[in-house]
C-alpha cells in the first residue's frame, strides 16, 4: 500500500516537472565589477542602422471592434493589428533594438519626463515602448469608453486599474528591468502594448522607417540584440571605439516565427 | 405526500444543477475572452452593483457574477428546504456543504479580481467550481426516488470491483481537471493534461468495460457507462479540437469565436464527463457488493444504508 502510495507520488512529481515551463525575461546586464561610474561622454560613440522585414508581410486579420460602438465608431475603415508594421522599403516597425551584454558598470540616471502611453482609438500608442527602471510611465485615456489597464511585469508585482474617460493619467514605474511586459485591455482584448524596461539609456524602438540610434555608448564590444513581437529576437556583436560610429543592420525574414 | 414533496425538493435540486453547468459556461466565458480582469474591484463592478457600461469583456465578467449569485441563493434555498423536508444526515450535509462551497468560491472569485495572480488563484477558482458541481451532482443523485428505492445489491466476485474501478476514474478525471485547469491558466504546460488525457482514457474503458461485461443486465449501469463512454467520447474530440484552437490563435489579436467555443466546450463537458463518472460510480456503490464484504449489508437498500 505505502509502494504505492509512493508510485502515484512519484508519477504526480513527473506530471508537474514535465509541464513547467517558465522563461525568465530579464533583460541582461553588463557584469558589475567596483563601484558604478558615470560614462566619459568624451569617449562615447554611437551605433545605429536599420532593421527591415524580408519577404512579404503577414495578412493580419482586422480587428473586430464590435463589442464597443465607441471604438467602432471612431475608426471607419478597417484597423490591423500592429504585430507586425511596415513602412518603406520593407522597415520594420516596433522593433526594440538594446545592448544586451557587455556594457561595464557604470551609473545612469533614469529620466524624470515620463514615457507616455496613450488610449487612442481603443488602440495603444505606441504599441511598444522602451523606458528605464524608475523613470515614469504615463497612461493616459483619450478614449470616450473606459478602459482597464492591466500590465504583468514577471518581475514585479502587476496592476489593474480601471481608466474612465476624462480620468486623470495613470502613473507606475517599474523597479526592474524586464523585456515585453505585457499590457493590456481586458475589457477591448485587442489591445495590447509591451513595455521594455532597462537598466541604462542604450535602447531604441524602431519608427516606420526602421531606423535606430543608440547613442552615448561607452567604448567597448557588445551585443545588440532586436526584438520583434512575432519574429522574436537577432543579435549582433559590435565593437566600438572611442568617439567611434557602427552601422548595423538587421533583417528579419517573413516567413519566420509564429505563422 | 411526503413523498411528493421529496420529488420537488429533488426536481429543484436537478434545477440547482442544471444552474451551475451554466455557470460553468459563463466562467469558461470570461477565461476564453480573457476577460477575467476587466472589471478591477469586487464585490461592486466599477463602484456600482450594476456596472455603468457593460461593453467588450465587462459583459462576460460581470454576467458569470450575476449567474454565480443565481447559483448562490438557489443552493441556499436548497440547504435550507433540505433541512427542512429531509430526514437523512448526509443530505443535511450535503446540502451545507454546497452552500459553504459556493460562498467560498465567491470569495475565491473575489481574491483572483483583487489580488491577481491567476495561476494560482484562477487555478484554484476552476477546481473549487468542479467539486462543487460534483457536490451538488451527488446530492441531486442522493435525493432522487430511485436512489430511495428497495433496491437488490448485486455481488461483484472480481478484483478490482467496479465500485473500485468507478471511484478511482472519477479520481483521475479529477485530477485531469486540475492538469486541464493549470494548463487553461498558465500554471502548466499542456504535457501534464495530455498524459492524464491517455490516464483517463485507460480507465474509462477499463472502468467502463467491466460494469458492462458483470452487470450488463442492469439498466441503470448500462445507461451510466453509455454516458460516460459518450461524454469521453465527445471530450476527446473538443480536447483535440480545442488544441488546435488555442495554437491556431496564437497570431489572433483577440479570441475568435472558433476558439472560444471549442474552449468553453471542452471546459463544459470535461465536467460532464466528471459527473457522469460520479453517478456510474455512486450508481455502483449503490447496486453492487464486492464479494469479498464481509460487512452485514443487507440484501435490500434500506435509506439509512444508502447513506454508506
Amino acid at each position: 500500500m505505502k509502494s504505492r502510495r509512493l508510485r502515484l507520488l512519484g508519477f504526480l512529481c513527473v506530471l508537474v516537472v514535465a509541464g513547467c515551463g517558465h522563461q525568465q525575461k530579464r533583460a541582461q546586464e553588463g557584469a558589475s565589477t567596483g563601484p558604478a561610474q558615470p560614462v566619459n561622454s568624451a569617449t562615447s560613440g554611437t551605433i545605429s542602422g536599420k532593421v527591415t522585414l524580408s519577404g512579404a508581410p503577414p495578412t493580419l486579420r482586422p480587428i473586430n471592434m464590435g463589442t464597443d460602438p465607441n471604438c467602432q465608431a471612431a475608426h471607419p475603415d478597417p484597423v490591423k493589428p500592429e504585430e507586425v508594421v511596415t513602412g518603406p522599403n520593407g522597415a520594420l516597425a516596433n522593433v526594440v533594438v538594446y545592448i544586451k551584454s557587455g556594457l561595464g558598470n557604470y551609473s545612469f540616471v533614469a529620466p524624470k519626463a515620463p514615457v507616455v502611453l496613450d488610449q487612442k482609438g481603443c488602440m495603444y500608442e505606441p504599441h511598444v515602448l522602451g523606458l528605464m527602471v524608475g523613470q515614469p510611465m504615463e497612461v493616459k485615456n483619450d478614449d470616450p469608453t473606459t478602459h482597464n489597464v492591466h500590465a504583468m511585469p514577471s518581475d514585479d508585482s502587476g496592476w489593474n486599474k480601471s481608466q474612465p474617460p476624462g480620468a486623470a493619467p495613470i502613473e507606475q514605474t517599474f523597479d526592474h528591468p524586464e523585456l515585453a511586459i505585457p499590457i493590456q485591455c481586458n475589457i477591448h482584448p485587442w489591445m495590447k502594448s509591451y513595455a521594455f524596461v532597462f537598466a541604462n539609456p542604450y535602447f531604441a524602438v524602431t519608427p516606420s522607417t526602421g531606423t535606430f540610434e543608440l547613442k552615448g555608448v561607452p567604448p567597448g564590444t557588445y551585443t545588440i540584440e532586436a526584438w520583434q513581437g512575432k519574429y522574436g529576437a537577432q543579435d549582433q556583436t559590435v565593437t566600438l571605439g572611442a568617439r567611434g560610429s557602427k552601422q548595423i543592420s538587421f533583417t528579419f525574414e517573413a516567413g519566420s516565427g509564429a505563422d | 405526500m411526503a413523498s411528493e414533496q421529496n420529488r420537488w425538493l429533488y426536481r429543484f435540486s436537478v434545477i440547482t444543477s442544471l444552474s451551475i453547468v451554466l455557470l460553468l459556461i459563463a466562467g469558461g466565458l470570461v477565461t476564453s475572452n480573457n476577460a477575467g480582469d476587466s472589471v478591477p474591484d469586487w464585490p461592486l463592478a466599477y463602484h456600482h452593483l450594476i456596472p455603468p457600461h457593460l461593453i467588450g469583456g465587462i459583459r462576460f465578467e460581470y454576467g458569470h457574477r450575476v449567474v454565480a449569485g443565481l447559483v448562490a441563493v438557489l443552493t441556499l434555498i436548497l440547504a435550507v428546504w433540505i433541512q427542512a423536508r429531509e430526514k437523512r444526515p448526509l443530505a443535511w450535509k450535503l446540502g451545507w456543504t454546497a452552500l459553504g462551497l459556493v460562498v467560498a468560491q465567491a470569495v475565491l472569485g473575489g481574491i483572483r479580481v483583487l489580488d491577481g495572480y491567476p495561476a494560482i488563484t484562477a487555478t484554484a477558482h476552476a477546481i473549487l467550481a468542479q467539486i462543487f458541481f460534483l457536490t451538488v451532482v451527488g446530492l441531486t443523485i442522493y435525493l432522487s426516488p430511485w436512489w430511495r428505492r428497495d433496491l437488490e445489491l448485486h455481488q461483484d466476485a472480481s478484483s478490482p470491483s467496479v465500485r473500485s474501478l468507478t471511484a478511482w476514474t472519477t479520481a483521475v478525471i479529477f485530477v485531469q481537471l486540475i492538469l486541464g485547469a493549470c494548463f487553461r491558466h498558465g500554471a502548466l504546460g499542456i504535457m501534464p493534461h495530455m498524459i492524464g488525457a491517455a490516464a483517463v482514457a485507460v480507465m474509462v474503458v477499463w472502468a467502463g468495460r467491466a460494469v458492462k461485461k458483470r452487470f450488463g443486465a442492469i439498466r441503470q449501469l448500462r445507461t451510466g457507462v453509455a454516458l460516460l463512454h459518450s461524454f469521453f467520447g465527445v471530450q476527446i474530440l473538443l480536447g483535440g479540437a480545442a488544441y488546435w484552437a488555442v495554437l491556431a490563435a496564437a497570431d489572433d489579436a483577440q479570441p475568435t469565436f472558433t476558439y472560444v467555443s471549442l474552449t468553453v466546450a471542452h471546459v463544459l463537458f470535461g465536467a460532464l464527463l466528471f459527473a457522469s463518472s460520479l453517478l456510474l460510480t455512486l450508481l455502483c456503490f449503490r447496486v453492487t457488493r464486492p464479494a469479498h464484504s464481509t460487512a452485514a449489508e443487507p440484501v435490500s437498500a434500506s435509506p439509512q444504508k444508502a447513506s454508506v
